[in-house]
């Protein structure tokens, strides 16, 4: 399954979620965060999708330039054209992150992406308002729409939590896990995560937090989030490790290990396993998740070998 | 006074749809415009005259306006035909329908040995398996026509491929692991050759000779078009999804303004990567660059998917075979704002919704655009529209909506919708001519050209007989008369494009614009309307014989 090539595939982050519920801030977001790494954002389209201005470099029919060597385009129906071009027309690309449209399933998307060789999924983010969520899963129109949005998620970022008490999140929360019990769900406030849940964890060094957290009244990131790194034997079983650490209750929002030749990428309840970079260090995994959540005890219990078949037959 | 010449034209019989003088024998004609239908000694009166006897044993109706259909049927003719029926090319010759899959590839083998080049991609069009039995059509029956080369043939319906084992080799979809729930795979793990949905087709499309650049941009399938135009009657089509790029309007005003361009193309500007805002700022530059036979400035909106793709958005209870509901392609949120702004900049608004949820969305969002923007005479449309049920067009009628229904789907689908898509129920009301005129909502039909073939009196056939290819009827009840039918594709369509001032009838002061036939429509038994022999067109005053000059 995990065709590997030298340097692997370029990871593809989709985010989807409904109108309102800030699929833009996060973009904006990201592209301020890429820091040197050179994203290419294809968006559904400018108009809806507003870059900040300040970010624009300069602009040429469907593609904007962004500060830091990232690339905006605009795809309306022709996304997939827009995919098979892209590693011929924009060689240095490192990462790709696609913006759905309101009334897309990202799920659909991600697995249209898979078709495409250069590619592989690293995350399928669902973006909600906490707000109006559950009275959007109601609606006759959109209801389906919206739920099949949520069960395709790999994390759901629960966005909004300043603008309902503490109570009526908490039956969100406890509501979006029961839509989508393998996902992870990360309560945000203007789309403020941690933009390497997103833009990968970097070699050799512990994640960088989310760079501004400029809520009133927020937590601040150290605080939010906490990180492991820990040494991977050598033997250990890749996929049963990626098993593992994406299963439901560990906590972890992203990992990323590099082991020989490969490297597990894990995204909330997703693995991927890749070819590594050619500059990895090999022999760790780096992993993060909500403070709060992490088990630290389940990701070392991971790395442990078990007698199990399962272990041996993946 | 003037000096133009006046042409009138003697007919076996003239229906005008002019209710105050329904028939006439004369036409007098003067720059491309008519003069009155009348009796010669009456049309005299316009002054000197020449008299032209070549209609003498012909029926002349109105110019067929055909509203829903794509100009991307001329562009298919360059690709093999291997539809189930019989279909006329542009130049008249008829290719008979393919009666198996053996048939099938041994048209693409015969078309492969005329191909110059070992690699050349050669690509098919009008595929239709449901007729062969459960039997699918595989790479293995194209990798018998060719293992070098890549084959692919889109499917009738315009929703799936399928291709040889080349094709997916370059598509690098040639491959164990492949997972996508339109990309079904054999017992070797790999790819059986059908490619379902838009995605999966975009990857092989360019491969096989279906790629964007081919289809966009294509003046001489703007020709072709054009020449089927002729052959059907057709002086006023519909080019109804394009996203009219600069160089396309260059090239298409450039093209239907040439003296001997026979047909009035109407392209509307596709809802799509743009806001409301700027697709209504472009229609409006549109609209400016409009000529007599080239009509540009209006807006085509996607609400949903279609019903035979299961991707069509229905209401409860759904698809008959439990299949999960289908996409919208627009936000509600997108489609109240662009039915607002377009109704206050005066840009008219046609939208595709396929299942009645999607049309019941589209009221809707009209229903409050409406309270927020009164608008008396917008003429929106709904296209397809073709589950809509008795409340929904009472409803239609009272928002001032007209709907464009698509009869040739009986024919075509009508078993199958029968059976697998809504049911016996919700089939035999499906494209509800009658409804639709009962309760008052102006009415077109149409072919959605290249999806059925272009060709208003088989839909006015298909309105009138609701026969499918097995021979059911699909709902008596919603049979309409040939006389409402034939009015359905002259001044009906032109009422959805506001243009029934200028073409749709033949009277006074409206264009000279003319379907030519062998046969009386009226005087054939409704069963054989289809069958009405075509001699072609007048279009502006300008005679044009289907079979060259």
């Amino acid at each position: 399954m995990s065709e590997t090539r030298p340097g692997g595939r370029l990871p593809v982050t989709v985010i989807g979620g409904y109108l309102g519920a800030g699929k833009t801030t996060l973009v904006n977001r990201l592209l301020r965060a890429a820091d040197g790494q050179r994203l290419a954002v294809l968006v559904n389209d400018f108009g809806a999708t507003p870059i900040d201005r300040d970010l624009i470099v300069s602009s040429a029919g469907d593609t904007l330039e962004i500060s830091g060597g990232c690339i905006c385009c605009s795809y309306g129906s022709d996304l997939m054209d827009v995919l098979m071009a892209l590693p011929e027309r924009q060689p240095d690309i490192e990462r790709v992150v696609i913006e759905t449209s309101g009334v897309a399933l990202p799920g659909m998307v991600a697995s249209a992406v898979t078709l495409l060789l250069p590619y592989r999924i690293d995350g399928i983010v669902v973006m909600v308002d906490v707000e109006t969520v559950r009275t959007m899963a109601e609606d006759a129109y959109l209801g389906d729409t919206i739920t099949r949005q949520l069960g395709a998620a790999d994390l759901v970022v629960a966005n909004r939590c300043d603008l309902v008490d503490g109570a009526s999140l908490q039956q969100t929360l406890a509501w979006l896990a029961t839509e989508n019990p393998a996902a992870r769900i990360l309560p945000a406030t203007r789309a403020e995560i941690a933009p390497d849940l997103l833009l990968g964890l970097r070699d050799g060094a512990l994640p960088r937090l989310s760079a501004t957290l400029t809520t009133p009244g927020a937590p601040d990131a150290a605080s939010l989030y906490a990180s492991l790194e820990l040494d991977v034997p050598e033997d250990i079983d890749v996929a049963e490790l990626g098993r593992r650490l994406s299963a439901p209750g560990t906590g972890v929002l992203r990992a990323k290990g590099i082991l020989g030749e490969v490297a597990l990428h894990v995204v909330g309840r997703r693995f991927e396993i890749d070819a590594a970079p050619a500059d990895a260090k090999p022999g760790r995994l780096v992993v993060i998740g909500l403070r709060a959540r992490l088990d630290r005890r389940a990701v070392e219990q991971a790395l442990q070998p078990r007698l199990s078949t399962s272990l041996r037959s993946a | 006074m003037t000096s133009s010449p006046i042409t009138i034209f003697r007919a076996r019989r003239i229906l005008t749809m002019n209710p105050a003088r329904p028939e006439a024998t004369h036409v007098a004609v003067r720059e491309g415009r008519i003069l009155g239908a009348g009796p010669l000694e009456e049309l005299a009166g316009w002054g000197a005259y020449t008299l032209d006897d070549s209609f003498a044993d012909k029926v002349l109706m109105p110019g067929f306006v055909e509203g829903h259909s794509h100009a991307a049927e001329g562009t298919f003719w360059r690709y093999t035909y291997l539809g189930r029926f019989d279909r006329m090319d542009p130049e008249g010759k008829v290719w008979p329908g393919a009666e198996s899959i053996e048939d099938v590839v041994a048209r693409l083998q015969e078309a492969e040995r005329k191909l110059a080049t070992p690699t050349e991609a050669l690509a098919g069009w009008g595929l239709d398996p449901i007729y062969y039995g459960d039997r699918r059509v595989v790479r293995a029956d194209f990798d018998r026509v060719s293992t070098t080369r890549a084959v692919g043939v889109m499917h009738a319906s315009g929703h799936i491929f399928n291709v040889n084992s080349r094709a997916l080799e370059l598509a690098g979809l040639l491959r164990q692991g492949v997972n996508h729930p339109g990309i079904p795979l054999g017992d070797d793990g790999l790819p059986t050759g059908e490619l379902k949905g838009p995605e999966a087709m975009t990857i092989v499309g360019a491969h096989v000779g279906f790629d964007r650049e081919a289809l966009a941009n294509d003046e001489a399938g703007l020709r072709r078009f054009a020449r089927l135009c002729v052959r059907q009657g057709v002086t006023t089509a519909t080019d109804l999804a394009n996203l009219l790029p600069d160089d396309a309007v260059s090239m298409m005003a450039r093209v239907t303004g040439e003296a001997g361009f026979p047909v009035r193309i109407v392209s509307f500007r596709r809802f799509q990567a743009l806001t409301p805002e700027q697709v209504v700022d472009m229609a409006v530059k549109l609209k400016a660059k409009s000529t007599d036979r080239l009509r540009l400035g209006a807006i085509k909106l996607f609400v949903d998917g279609s019903i035979q793709g299961f991707s069509a958005r229905l209401r409860w209870p759904g698809y008959y075979n439990g299949a999960p509901n289908g996409l919208w392609y627009t936000p509600p949120e997108a489609i109240s704002g662009l039915y607002r702004l377009a109704l206050q900049k005066g840009v008219l608004v046609h939208s595709h919704t396929n299942g009645d949820q999607a049309t019941e969305m589209a009221l809707d969002c009209l229903e409050g655009a409406l309270l927020d923007q009164p608008a008396r005479d917008h003429r929106f449309t709904l296209q397809h529209c073709q589950l809509a049920d008795a409340a929904q067009f009472r409803r239609m009628a009272r928002l001032g909506m007209c709907a464009n229904l698509f009869p040739n789907h009986h024919f075509y689908w009508g078993d199958q919708h029968c059976e697998t898509t809504v049911g016996p129920e919700r089939a035999m009301r499906m494209n509800a001519c009658a409804t639709a005129l009962a309760s008052g909502v102006p009415l077109a039909i149409h072919s959605d050209a290249p999806v059925t073939p272009l060709g208003p009196l088989f839909t006015a056939w298909g309105a009138v007989n609701r026969r499918t290819a097995s021979g059911r009827v699909l709902g008596t009840t919603e049979c309409i008369s040939v006389a409402d039918a034939l009015r359905t594709i002259t001044l009906g369509a032109a009422w959805t494009l506001k243009l029934d001032g200028e073409v749709g009838s033949i009277e006074c002061g409206k264009r000279a614009d003319f379907a030519v036939l062998e046969d009386d429509p009226l005087e054939i038994a409704p069963e054989k309307l289809k069958d009405v022999r075509i001699w072609g067109t007048v279009q502006g005053g300008r005679l044009f014989p289907a079979n060259g000059a």
